[in-house]
């Protein structure tokens, strides 16, 4: 059972780096006009941001943390752990996070490793940061969380296509003496490994002669092996079976009222899954729960911290107690809840 | 619930059906505006109002509204 209580550890901060080209719902020449419609209505989803082929979700991360060392008045010699969380990371190997490390130009007494992680990810990375962090051995950490999803969809899908965005954030966080505790709850179940997933370009399935052949599924539903296929009702069901356990099993354990919870932050998957999870926890305040999906669409990993910075930034003040929630691709799941003092998020950078 | 009041409740999930058109025999994937997406809406109501889950396959091994009625009641009791 992987429940936490982490001591000595804040946020800082948050910057997140969107591309600047974006792509309309009513854009989209798949949909049928009531298809169009019943997915705005359900998904949520109006618009996404889509990276071109020279950015990759390292540059996007890049530029995020270039912005809050900057906001926050950081010296990069004083950062002692970078984590990269991503499932499009630049190379097979090395690995992001130490490119990433050189690139910022951060000291080489740095430690830096990369997590492979999607919609889960920030939690799980929140997480692995405070750990490091709550012992004062190192004291400052830079966590990058992102993908550009949009690589592995086909246009040809309805299933995935007009949902996934890309964009990359950085958060900062820092041994801090005087922060509240911060809970955590992570899970996993690699049964559901089919429900979204890559199947070819690994080691597992290496890329092969029909690798790239574009197969249809379904009506509607055509890919390659090596494109995201993603089994909505599965995924749908997992999270209306799993997620709301978890967080009353973390708000329990946290000793935390539920009422004294400011904000629900969780990752943007959809809006109907969303709603079902807030309608279960028995949320009824819809301030409390803030949406980016219409703007962005599910952006993996950078979801939470995404919704944060574009859809807090000016309401975050002292004691705002946050609950977060990130839940998918594995199936990984996790949720963490604490009283912050301010956490400084960065204007939206647009690349 | 009874099967009427289920089926009522379906109809009223549906986009541009003229209420009265859905019936416990109504195959629900010759709905006019049915889709995959409308999987995912019926298992959001099922959920919220039954505290069941419909998997996949449950819906695969179906044909009609009762067809999940029948499925959610068996699971109920369960």
């Amino acid at each position: 059972m992987a429940l936490f209580k982490l001591n000595n550890v804040s946020i800082k901060g948050i910057a997140s780096c969107v591309p600047k080209e974006k792509e309309f719902t009513k854009d989209y020449s798949y949909f049928s006009e009531p298809e169009f419609d019943l997915f705005v209505k359900s998904v949520g989803i109006l618009e996404r941001r889509v990276a071109p082929t020279a950015i990759s979700t390292s540059d996007l991360c890049y530029h995020a943390a270039e912005k809050i060392i900057t906001d926050l008045n950081w010296k990069k010699e004083e950062i002692d752990c970078l984590i990269f969380v991503s499932q499009s990371p630049d190379y097979f190997l090395p690995a992001t996070a130490i490119i990433l490390q050189h690139r910022l130009g951060l000291n080489k007494r740095t430690m830096s490793f990369d997590v492979g992680l999607g919609c889960s990810g920030y939690v799980y990375g929140l997480q692995l940061m405070a750990s490091l962090l709550s012992s004062g051995n190192i004291k400052k950490g830079l966590l990058l969380v992102g993908d550009k999803s949009t690589l592995s969809t086909y246009i040809e899908d309805k299933s995935t296509y007009p949902l996934f965005g890309d964009a990359g954030c950085a958060t900062a966080m820092e041994y801090d003496t005087s922060a509240n505790p911060i809970y955590f709850n992570l899970q996993s179940d690699g049964s559901g490994e089919d429900a979204i997933k890559i199947l070819d370009g690994g080691a597992r399935n290496t890329v092969r002669p029909d690798t790239f052949d574009i197969t249809e599924i379904e009506p509607g539903v055509k890919r390659s092996r090596r494109h995201l296929g993603l089994k909505g009702i599965d995924i749908f069901n997992f999270a209306l079976k799993e997620v709301s356990p978890n967080i009353n099993e973390l708000i329990e354990y946290s000793g935390i009222e539920k009422e004294k919870i400011d904000y629900f932050v969780f990752h943007q998957a959809n809006k109907l899954i969303n709603e079902s999870v807030r309608k279960k926890l028995k949320v009824t305040d819809l301030s409390k729960v803030p949406y980016s999906i219409d703007l962005f669409g599910n952006t993996s990993s950078a979801s939470i911290p995404l919704t944060i910075t574009t859809k807090l930034k000016d309401k975050l003040q002292d004691h705002t107690t946050f609950l977060f929630s990130g839940f998918g691709v594995g199936y990984s799941w996790a949720s963490c809840i604490f009283e912050t003092k301010h956490i400084y998020c960065s204007d939206l950078i647009e690349l | 619930m009874d099967i009427h009041e289920f089926t009522k409740q379906i109809e009223a999930e549906f986009e541009e059906v003229e209420p009265g058109t859905i019936t416990p025999t109504t195959n629900y994937r010759e709905i006019k505006s049915w889709s995959s997406m409308y999987a995912l809406i019926v298992i959001a109501f099922v959920d919220a109002n039954f505290d069941v889950q419909l998997s996949a396959d449950d819906l695969r091994n179906s044909q009609t509204i009762q067809d999940i009625y029948n499925i959610v009641m068996a699971k109920k009791t369960n």
